[in-house]
């Protein structure tokens, strides 16, 4: 939903913000801060003092077993619940585990449309989407998995997609007439799958089903089918009875995502693997405790995602792991929004978020201030797997290449 | 249509008062630009059901437009006029459906990358009218109280973390009748400031008694509009083509009477039906509901005395469960609601120093029934602890005092 936030603006009164600083700016000290908190809390070293050579030259040998995952810590979560002093309990995981390992990005701004379809659509097409976040329809540019399989030649079951169910079962492949049908990614809608698995009877599973946590109380329809049982026991290797068995086990959709995300790991190995978390999302009931569980929760299951990682041999020793929140919230102080609960005045806490870079070619403990746009991660991808992305509108990131 | 082709006669479905308001402003109206007109009218086609301070509040808007020369104004609004819109949105009915204008216009302006352009313009605008216009004086030093975490029995994680450093902390707090003295000081501050929605008590749950000087407005009271209002939304939902966007515009037509409230009060009765369809979340959480309901009531009727008693919520149940409004007594998270509503206290004072004669105001927020509580006043040093033994009628003269 699009929010008219910034129309309540002139008409609030803003007490709190003086000497206020211009959007870049903002962006610029909230990136900042995040490189303090993980100087602080890391030791992670500045990485203009580091720029050499690059980590990629000597991973170009194994280019073609290279692996790449992204995770989009989906739902935006903001510094003073993650990286800030009073937050670092929230990710013990990331701080403790995942940064030390990794070259941290301080400023990444989503200068697009701060809708979680729309906004997903994006990060993969390396352009900002317009289209309409609450319709299941296909970005208008390629994405990401089009580039990778058409340029590589890399056969569909190479290029996969596990995302919550609003909209995001067209994100796998664009409408654009030289790529689009036929050359895009699988995707796999977890909770479809439940759905198909319990036959549209979900009365024991419908704690994984809900959607759509911007308008909580709509909620669309979850259609499971035939094809998706066949994903089940063709492609994951999986029954029905034991998917039934295991989604019981799981408190959240993500949960049962990353279930199906390291399953799709073992048996089919895909090179580009795309995972879009959604459980932080919460935060639009405005239940804050929700949402700080779902942060650790997320937290958790990136952890979890590595450690997969390092125990799957085809993906052991040549997997770059990319983390980064599609945008953030709205802050506290913003008279347009309500805090924590949205992403609806494009702020700098709304748009400014961060991106975790690990394994494969990185460089480990390493913090990077240069602003970078949520849109510079295709052609990043692409300079590391060898693709061009040419419809795109980022820039590659420097410090990956 | 264009705002310089305005006619009076084009108001004629808006209610009286209003109605008159728009005429008597009409050349004022005239002069300024489609970007900005829809969101003034918003406000003026509710005139009849504002608060005092918002009628005010708009009749100063209006009466400073209507002192600009035509040079004044095309200086105010020279960055409205830079926002270009659509002829789509120049054919809509904006005069009589504003609202569902700047829904459009909102999506527009996201779409088209202009949303950080009028954000800016908004700002700017809001920050000239509040220089020009003078700052009344308040009859009495502001006050809001956030009583929170009722029913927990013990909590041992730190409370109040994001309020410490601007009050002081105590912690041997007398809890013995601690509701009932605040309720006692509030309601004899209300007696002796009898301003109109002026004074307010907003109860979670089930309000306590309490003094009819007050505006009361409590979760459980408003049952049967949740449940009405449900009953809407499933029955919309279910209506093909629907879409969250769609149910959002439905939501917002939605009267009192629609929802089964008669004989009310109608200001307060549209107050309360637009908790629940202009909310996030608050259908279906009162901690959020009563978040919610403090920030708006301080945004809209700019209370002296706001009293927010938060009650648990119910636990995190599934979506389409809650949306069925099924029987029984959902299990409650006392801990959950005692995190949000501990969240909420602080958007709560945040939303408080918005308002004029925030240098002079003082907040409480107490955790019910136990010993810690958290003062902010002008004469009570911040970020400070005190062990004074106090009880919660004493901590509030010395705040007020």
């Amino acid at each position: 939903m699009i929010d008219q936030s910034p129309f309540r603006r002139s008409r609030t009164a803003e007490v709190l913000v003086k000497g206020r600083l211009s959007p870049s700016e903002l962006a610029q000290r909230v990136g900042h801060s995040r490189r303090d908190f993980l100087r602080d809390a890391a030791g992670m070293a500045l990485g203009t003092t580091l720029m050499g050579a690059s980590p990629f030259v000597r991973g170009q040998t194994a280019a073609k077993r290279r692996k790449v995952i992204v995770i989009t810590f989906g739902g935006g979560a903001r510094d003073q619940e993650t990286f800030a002093p009073e937050g670092q309990e929230n990710i013990p995981y990331l701080m403790h585990q995942l940064i030390p390992q990794s070259s941290f990005f301080t400023q990444v701004t989503n200068h697009g449309i701060l809708g979680h379809y729309v906004a997903t659509a994006s990060l993969t097409t390396g352009v900002y989407e317009t289209l309409n976040n609450f319709s299941a329809i296909p970005p208008q540019h390629p994405t990401v998995f089009e580039y990778f399989r058409k340029d590589l030649k890399r056969p569909p079951s190479d290029a996969w997609v596990v995302a919550p169910s609003n909209g995001f079962n067209r994100i796998g492949e664009s409408e654009c007439r030289s790529y689009g049908p036929g050359l895009g990614a699988r995707v796999v809608l977890p909770k479809h799958l439940l759905s198909a698995a319990t036959s549209g009877n979900t009365t024991d599973y419908e704690h994984l089903l809900r959607d759509n946590y911007e308008n909580p109380l709509y909620v669309p329809q979850i259609g499971g089918s035939e094809f998706e049982l066949q994903q089940l026991e063709t492609i994951l290797k999986l029954s029905v009875d034991d998917f039934r068995a295991h989604a019981r086990t799981v408190s959240s959709p993500d949960e049962l995502s990353v279930y199906i995300a390291k399953r799709l790991m073992q048996k089919e190995s895909p090179s580009l693997l795309w995972i879009t978390m959604h459980d932080i999302d919460i935060a639009h009931t405005g239940a804050y405790s929700l949402y700080i569980e779902a942060i650790q929760r997320t937290d958790r299951l990136c952890a979890e995602i590595w450690k997969a990682v390092q125990s799957e041999p085809e993906y052991s020793g040549n997997t770059t792991l990319l983390i980064l929140p599609d945008f953030g919230r709205d802050a506290d102080e913003d008279p347009g929004g309500n805090g924590f609960q949205h992403h609806r005045t494009g702020d700098a806490a709304s748009r400014t978020t961060w991106m975790i870079a690990m394994g494969a070619g990185t460089r480990p403990g390493v913090v990077y201030d240069s602003p970078l746009q949520s849109i510079d991660l295709v052609p990043s991808l692409g300079a590391m797997m060898g693709f061009s992305p040419t419809l795109s509108q980022g820039q590659p990131i420097k410090e990956l290449l | 249509m264009l705002p310089s082709s305005l006619q009076a006669e084009q108001f004629a479905k808006y209610p009286p008062e209003a109605r008159k308001l728009a005429a008597a402003n009409l050349r004022a109206l005239q002069q300024l630009p489609l970007s900005f007109l829809p969101g003034l009218l918003r406000e003026v086609i509710d005139f009849d059901f504002k608060f005092p301070a918002e009628r005010n509040a708009i009749e100063k808007e209006l009466a400073n437009l209507s002192s600009l020369s035509q040079a004044e104004a095309n200086q105010w609004f020279q960055e409205f006029t830079q926002i270009s819109l659509s002829s789509k949105l120049e054919h809509l009915d904006w005069v009589n459906q504003p609202g569902q204008f700047l829904e459009q216009e909102s999506a527009y302006l996201w779409a088209t990358h202009q949303l950080d352009a009028f954000r800016k313009a908004a700002t700017d605008y809001g920050d000239r009218l509040r220089s020009t216009l003078l700052v009344e004086q308040i009859p009495v030093r502001r006050i809001g109280i956030a009583v929170i975490g009722q029913g927990v029995a013990s909590y041992d994680g730190p409370l109040f973390r994001n309020l410490r450093k601007h009050g002081t902390y105590f912690r041997q707090v007398k809890p013995e009748n601690g509701l009932e003295l605040l309720l006692t000081v509030v309601a004899d501050r209300a007696k002796a400031h009898p301003v109109p929605y002026g004074h307010w008590y907003v109860d979670g749950g089930q309000a306590v008694n309490h003094s009819s000087f007050m505006t009361c407005v409590q979760y459980r009271a408003l049952e049967p509009v949740r449940v009405a209002l449900l009953k809407y939304m499933q029955t919309e939902i279910g209506r093909p083509g629907m879409g969250p966007e769609e149910l959002r515009t439905n939501l917002a037509r939605l009267k009192p009477s629609d929802l089964g409230m008669k004989g009310g009060d109608p200001v307060l009765d549209r107050f309360q039906v637009k908790l629940f369809t202009e909310g996030s979340g608050t259908q279906i959480f009162s901690t959020t509901f009563a978040q919610w309901t403090a920030r708006e009531a301080l945004r809209r009727a700019q209370p002296l005395t706001l009293l927010v008693r938060f009650a648990p919520r119910q636990r995190q149940r599934p979506m389409n469960e809650l949306l069925s409004g099924s029987p029984g007594n959902p299990d409650l998270d006392f801990t959950g609601s005692l995190i949000d509503a501990d969240m909420a206290a602080y958007y709560q004072w945040i939303n408080q120093q918005r308002l004029p004669g925030s240098e002079q105001s003082s907040f409480i927020v107490w955790f019910e029934d136990h010993s810690q509580a958290l003062a902010i006043a002008p004469s009570l040093p911040r970020g400070a602890v005190s062990n004074s033994v106090i009880d919660l009628g004493e901590l509030l003269s010395l705040v007020i005092s």
